[in-house]
C-alpha cells in the first residue's frame, strides 16, 4: 500500500482549443479541451493540467468557460495555469472549478505574490511552475536558470535556489519544465528533475521532453519525480494514458490502475 | 427534493464539491438542490450537510468561530446526515498541531498531527509532504457509505497533517503514508474523510452517491 505516482496529461489551450507546439513554435490543433479531458479522465489520468496560452483579453473569458465545462465533467484534480497574475485571477479560476492554479511569470516578477496566494487560498492549491534551462557549460557543475515568458526571457535566477524559496513562500507543489527538452521528445532532463526533487519537501511534477513511455518511467525512477506530465504523446494518439499507466506499473512503479 | 447544503465559511474551493454532488444527483435521476451557503437557516432547512475545508486550520477555525459554524455543524449532527471533508474532518477533532497548536471543535475524539520531517516508506524512500495524490484506503468497518466501493480503492488526498484517534470504533477507513493514518471516520450520522471524494473519480462519486441516499444510520 503506497501513494501512487501520478500521470498528468497537459492541455495547452489557445482560444478554447488544445494546441501543442514544438519548443513553443509550430502549433498544431489537437482538439476540444472538454472532450479530451473527459477522454483522459476515463482512461485513468490522475489529474489534468490546463495551460492557457491565449494572449488576448477576450480569449480569457473563453478560458474561464472552458475550465467550467471541464470541471463539470471531470472529477479528478484540475490545475489551471497561464496568465495567473493576481489574487482575483486565482479566485476566478477556483470559482470556475479549478482545484489548483499554476503561477509562473507573476512569481518571478513579484515573489511575495506566492505568499499572499498561499495565505489566502492555502498551499494545497498553489503550484509554482518553473521553466528552467541549463546554463552551465559542459564539464562545469550543473546549473539551471529560470526563464519566463514561455522560455524567452532569462531572469538570472538559479533554479534550485528559486524552488527552495518558492516552497518557503508556500508553494504546495512544483511544476518543473525543462526548456531544453520541451517539445523535443528525447526525455526529461533527469539531473534537473532529481536536483529539484531533492531540494524541496513538496511534490515535483516533471515536464518537458516526453516521447516514449520509458521516458515517464525514467522521470520517476531516475528523476525522482512524484508526478509526470506529458502532452503531445497523448494528444496525437501515439499512446493512451492507459498504456502509459500499464507500462509504468510493469516497471514496478506504484500506479493507480 | 433532496436538499444538500455545503457550508461556505470562506475556506477554499467549494465548487468542486457542489459540482460533484450535482453530477451524482443527475446520475441517480433524483431531483436535488445544492446550496453553497453560510446561512444557518438555509443549512437547517437542508436534508444533508457537507462540511468541507481546505487551507490552514488556524484560518479555518477563525472563520468557523466568527461565523458560528460550530453551532451549525453541531445542530446538523443531531438531526441529519453530515459529511465532513479534509480540513472539515480535522476541525471536528479536539486539537491540531498545525500553526503552533490550535483548539478545534472537539466533536470527535482525536488529534491532528504533523507528518514527521523525515518521513520514509517501507523501502526507506523519502516521502514528500503534503501527502498529495491517490492512496489506497482500507475499509476497516462496514458502512453504508462504502457501498459499491471496492476494498483498497484509491482516493485523492492532499494534506500535511493527519488525524489520529485512540478510539478505534470511530475509524472506518485507514491508509498508510509513512505511518498509519485515518482516512475516514464515522459516528452516528456523521461520516468524515481525509481524502476528497469529489476529486476521486469513480470511487469518490460512489461515496457521494451513497451519502445522498444515506439515512444517517450506520
Amino acid at each position: 500500500m503506497a501513494l501512487a505516482k501520478r500521470i498528468i496529461p497537459c492541455l495547452d489551450c489557445d482560444n478554447g482549443r488544445v494546441v501543442k507546439g514544438v519548443k513553443f513554435l509550430d502549433i498544431r490543433d489537437a482538439g476540444d479541451p472538454v472532450e479530451i479531458s473527459k477522454r483522459y479522465c476515463d482512461a485513468g489520468a490522475d489529474e489534468i493540467t490546463f495551460l492557457d496560452i491565449t494572449a488576448s483579453h477576450e480569449g480569457r473569458d473563453t478560458t474561464v468557460a472552458t475550465v467550467e465545462a471541464i470541471a463539470g465533467q471531470v472529477f479528478i484534480p484540475l490545475t489551471v495555469g497561464g496568465g495567473i497574475r493576481t489574487l482575483e485571477d486565482i479566485r476566478t479560476m477556483l470559482n470556475a472549478g479549478a482545484d489548483k492554479v499554476a503561477i509562473n511569470t507573476a512569481a518571478v516578477i513579484n515573489p511575495e505574490f506566492v505568499c499572499e496566494a498561499a495565505e489566502r487560498f492555502g498551499s494545497q492549491c498553489i503550484v509554482v511552475a518553473v521553466d528552467a534551462k541549463q546554463v552551465s557549460a559542459e564539464g562545469e557543475e550543473l546549473k539551471w536558470e529560470i526563464f519566463t515568458h514561455g522560455g524567452r526571457k532569462p531572469t538570472g535566477i538559479d533554479t534550485i535556489e528559486w524552488v527552495k524559496r518558492m516552497v518557503n513562500y508556500g508553494a504546495g507543489e512544483i511544476l518543473l519544465t525543462s526548456m531544453d527538452r520541451d517539445g523535443t521528445k528525447i526525455g526529461f532532463d533527469l539531473p534537473l528533475t532529481k536536483a529539484v526533487s531533492n531540494a524541496v519537501r513538496v511534490p515535483i511534477i516533471a515536464s518537458g521532453g516526453v516521447g516514449t513511455l520509458q521516458h515517464l518511467v525514467d522521470g520517476v525512477l531516475e528523476g525522482e519525480a512524484d508526478a509526470v506530465l506529458a502532452a503531445s504523446i497523448f494528444h496525437f494518439g501515439e499512446f493512451s494514458v492507459e498504456e502509459a499507466k500499464h507500462y509504468m506499473a510493469e516497471k514496478g512503479i506504484e500506479i493507480r490502475i | 427534493m433532496n436538499k444538500i447544503a455545503v457550508i461556505d465559511y470562506g475556506m477554499g474551493n467549494l465548487h468542486s464539491v457542489a459540482k460533484a454532488v450535482e453530477h451524482v444527483g443527475r446520475e441517480l435521476g433524483e431531483e436535488i438542490e445544492v446550496l453553497v451557503t453560510p446561512d444557518p437557516d438555509l443549512i437547517a432547512s437542508a436534508d444533508r450537510v457537507i462540511f468541507p475545508g481546505v487551507g490552514a486550520i488556524r484560518d479555518c477555525m477563525a472563520e468557523i468561530k466568527r461565523l458560528n459554524v460550530g453551532k451549525i455543524v453541531a445542530e446538523a449532527m443531531q438531526s441529519k446526515p453530515v459529511l465532513a471533508i479534509c480540513v472539515g474532518m480535522q476541525a471536528l477533532m479536539k486539537s491540531s498541531e498545525e500553526n503552533g497548536g490550535i483548539d478545534c471543535l472537539g466533536f470527535m475524539d482525536g488529534e491532528v498531527r504533523y507528518f514527521d520531517d523525515n518521513l520514509i516508506d517501507v523501502k526507506n524512500s523519502r516521502l514528500k509532504v503534503p501527502h498529495m495524490g491517490w492512496n489506497e484506503v482500507t475499509q476497516t468497518q462496514d458502512h453504508p457509505l462504502w457501498k459499491d466501493v471496492p476494498q483498497n480503492s484509491r482516493f485523492y488526498f492532499v494534506h500535511s497533517y493527519y488525524v489520529q484517534t485512540s478510539n478505534a470504533d470511530l475509524v472506518t477507513g485507514k491508509t498508510n503514508y509513512g505511518t498509519d493514518i485515518v482516512a475516514a471516520l464515522a459516528a452516528d450520522n456523521i461520516f468524515a474523510t481525509q481524502f476528497h471524494p469529489e476529486k476521486s473519480q469513480t470511487a469518490g462519486l460512489s461515496l457521494l452517491k451513497n451519502f445522498l441516499q444515506w439515512d444517517g444510520n450506520a
